[in-house]
């Protein structure tokens, strides 16, 4: 109060109270604030733990081991954030990207990379949009593919590889958080990742492209050309009209 | 009542100052190299070949580097130097342990350089503004104790009963960033460098934005608005307009703030009912923010015309004045059928820089400006240099936010214009992308422009330390304990 200008001037009745009370009393003030700063988060956030609160499908399968690999890549470089994946639900959008995004989409995507800026297009919906040989192409030389982009060139995806027993561990991660992968898929994560990529490799190779299956661009291919797919196949079978 | 009469009884304090000094040098150094940054990304945008076709200089990676530059280690830095400098002289104690302060400070900065390394090297987990990886989260964690013990010890040793406005902030930004970082970065880790969240997919969005939105309240709004009750009334030598509304808007702010996280997620998968809290919380919280810019403005009643002449009440007016404006934008944005054009565009960078370069920018180069002299007892170097700053600054961010409102509402008329035939009007996506070229290029200018005055600020700093120190006698005796 000797403060200058620290004066909080003239005191009306509950200002009174709130000096009384509060303001020569720390720990009371903390715990108010701690109780008023908690409650907004636990109404909001509980819900989602119950079933009412997130949307679950069986038409949605875990990621492979090839395609964690890739996810990780994708989280790795950063790509949300310029890329979306995360369709809304008006019409200029549908028409654009195709469904909305349901929230069951994402039930294993961890962690999330819905993205809050498109500097490029949205990418919730960009599985099976383009041959494999397209997405190598523009990682090599965006501009190649796509004159006049503004996305940098991503070469060294090219000559880098992924590590099995790295993907291992992700995966081994990810069933404990509650991805429901087996003991199989855990102890067949080589075999996954080998089988995956060659068939990727083999339509590469149709386009020209010759690379090996443990290149890291070959699991990013994996991770993109399966986004959006399951989500919207299962619509499709609903006859949801989007 | 008036501030000059109250002198008698001062009690004299050792205060520990020298801390204070770091945190004000990391928040002057980190600026410039956050800011830097931003400039690089800035350019990025508007010329590719600015990527430099190198892993580690990539868009994506120097981004976060950017945003934690900015956010954790410049505005981070204030809020520690401000904290530290007050909150003695307004309890009238030293701080209860230097070893503590010590240990936050080089921990603080330790942590700054660590996210510096992990982000160019691809080392993140991509989630905004939480990008840190598991390790360091520890480290931010026990950090963050460290800082909270010191804090809270220092106000049960307290000289002074009574506790000021400005440490009711300081208390909000220390217990519920403590809060929102814990329970934000739960993770499975896979590897020392690789984690996963234990939320999926919605409930990770949920969880996250609620972080998010709450960075900004708690991270960029209570500690800077402690700062603004605490040196504005210093710096005008006027007492707090109204200690009512400073009780009103405080409880409002703090209860309101953390409901607000899902308007980052409009017109997405989460539960209506969720969407829906989010925006009508976000348009209240309209009321208690003008609350805070109206103290601030009408403490200056009887005052205005020292801002002729003072350059850090300058800095001062227009930070309040551009808080109004984005926490008017704000609820603006919050609106479904707003967010629904505003949201992926520009427009929201062009609100996220009103607030940041506006507000927290602002604001911090006045309490760095009134700190200078003082911890140094120094005269400044380049007094006019601290004006010409100002305007550096000022036309800064008017350039950069318009260009990006221009660029956001352009874009996203675009992005939804449908023609009569019900196609697309503008199909082709990259043909939009390249009409936001010039508005990039004028960004650039704009940031640019907002980046030199931040260097000359750091050269004027250097220069005043360099420089001969005050003899005793030019100290007035009557100044305030400063
Ligand atoms: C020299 C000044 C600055 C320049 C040139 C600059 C430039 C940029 C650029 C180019 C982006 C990326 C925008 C995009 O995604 O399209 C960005 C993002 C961001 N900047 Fe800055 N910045 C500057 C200063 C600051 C300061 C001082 C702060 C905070 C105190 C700040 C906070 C942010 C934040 C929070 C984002 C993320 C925005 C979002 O996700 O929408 N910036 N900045
Ligand atoms: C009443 C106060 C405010 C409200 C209701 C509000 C609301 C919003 C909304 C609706 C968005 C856009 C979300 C989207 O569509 O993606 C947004 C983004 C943002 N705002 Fe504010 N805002 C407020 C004040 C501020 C202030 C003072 C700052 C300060 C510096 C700030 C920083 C940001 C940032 C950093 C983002 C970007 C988040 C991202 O990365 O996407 N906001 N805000």
């Amino acid at each position: 109060m000797a403060e200058n200008g620290m004066d909080h001037g003239s005191e009306k009745k509950y200002g009174q109270f709130h000096r009384r009370v509060f303001e020569s009393n720390a720990a009371l003030f903390a715990v108010a604030a701690t109780v008023a700063i908690l409650i907004g988060g636990i109404v909001e956030i509980i819900p989602m733990f119950t079933p009412a609160g997130t949307e679950h499908s069986e038409a949605i399968t875990p990621y492979t081991p090839l395609e964690v690999a890739g996810r990780d890549i994708y989280v790795s470089e950063g790509c949300y954030l310029c890329h979306s994946q995360w369709v809304r639900p008006m019409r200029a959008e549908i028409l654009r990207y195709g469904p909305w995004s349901r929230a069951w989409e994402y039930q294993y995507d961890r962690p999330f990379q819905l993205g809050s800026r498109r500097i490029g297009p949205d990418l919730h919906r960009v599985g099976n949009k383009y041959p494999d040989a397209w997405h190598y192409e523009h990682m090599r030389d965006p501009r190649s593919t796509t004159p006049g982009s503004v996305m940098p060139p991503y070469p060294w995806l090219l000559d880098d590889r992924i590590d099995p027993e790295d993907v291992r561990a992700s995966v081994i991660a990810l069933r404990k958080t509650g991805t429901p992968y087996t003991d199989e898929d855990v102890a067949g994560v080589e075999e996954s990742l080998a089988e995956q990529g060659a068939a990727i490799v083999a339509r590469l190779a149709t386009a020209g492209i010759e690379t090996t299956p443990d290149r890291s661009i070959v699991a990013l291919i994996a991770y993109l050309q399966r986004l959006g797919v399951e989500g919207r196949a299962e619509l499709e079978a609903q006859g949801v009209e989007y | 009542m008036s501030a000059a009469t109250a002198a008698p009884g001062r009690i004299v304090v050792d205060y520990d100052d020298d801390i204070v000094r770091k945190f004000f040098l990391a928040t002057v150094i980190w600026g410039v190299v956050g800011m830097l940054v931003g400039v690089i990304i800035a350019l990025q945008l508007a010329w590719w070949p600015a990527n430099l076709g190198l892993p580690w200089t990539t868009f994506g990676r120097l981004r976060p580097l950017h945003t934690n530059a900015v956010i954790f280690a410049f505005a981070g830095n204030i809020c520690f130097t401000g904290i530290y400098h007050s909150m003695q002289r307004l309890l009238k104690t030293r701080m209860w342990s230097d070893t503590l302060s010590k240990i936050h400070f080089w921990g603080w900065q330790l942590i700054i350089v660590s996210a510096a390394i992990t982000y160019p090297l691809g080392i993140t987990q991509s989630r905004e503004y939480a990008e840190l990886i598991w390790p360091i989260d520890v480290a931010v964690t026990l950090i963050w104790v460290v800082f909270a013990i010191n804090f809270f010890g220092t106000l049960a040793i307290r000289k002074v009963k009574h506790i000021y406005v400005a440490i009711w902030f300081y208390m909000s930004f220390v217990i519920t960033i403590a809060v929102l970082h814990i329970v934000n970065n739960l993770a499975m880790p896979a590897t020392f460098l690789r984690s996963y969240p234990i939320y999926s997919g919605m409930t990770d969005a949920l969880v996250q934005w609620w972080y998010g939105h709450n960075a900004v309240g708690f991270f960029l709004t209570t500690p800077f608005l402690g700062l603004m009750y605490y040196y504005l009334p210093k710096a005008a030598d006027r007492p707090i307009y109204s200690y009512r509304l400073s009780i009103i808007h405080f409880w409002g702010l703090i209860f309101l703030y953390i409901w607000a996280g899902p308007h980052h997620l409009l017109y997405s998968g989460l539960p209506d009912w969720a969407q829906t809290l989010g925006m009508v919380f976000s348009i209240m919280l309209l009321a208690p923010s003008w609350g805070g810019m109206l103290n601030g403005l009408l403490t200056l009643k009887g005052a205005w015309h020292k801002l002729r002449t003072d350059p850090i009440l300058k800095f001062m007016v227009v930070g309040v004045t551009f808080y109004g404006m984005s926490t008017f934008e704000g609820p603006m944005m919050s609106i479904r059928s707003v967010n629904g054009l505003a949201h992926f565009t520009n427009w929201v960078v062009g609100h996220v820089h009103s607030g940041a370069l506006g507000w927290n920018g602002m604001l911090t180069f006045a309490v760095l400006y009134w700190l200078l002299p003082r911890l140094w007892n120094r005269e400044v170097a380049y007094p006019k240099m601290v004006t010409q700053h100002f305007w550096l600054a000022t036309i800064g961010i008017v350039i950069y936010t318009v260009a990006m409102w221009a660029a956001g509402l352009m874009e996203g008329l675009q992005w939804r214009a449908v023609n009569d035939a019900g196609q697309l009007a503008n199909p082709i996506f990259i043909d939009i992308v390249h009409r936001l070229e010039p508005f990039y290029w004028l960004r650039l200018l704009g940031g640019t422009l907002y980046f030199l005055g931040a260097v000359m600020m750091l050269i004027n700093v250097f220069k005043t330390i360099r420089g001969p120190e005050r003899v005793a006698a030019a100290a007035p005796a009557t100044a305030p304990a400063s």
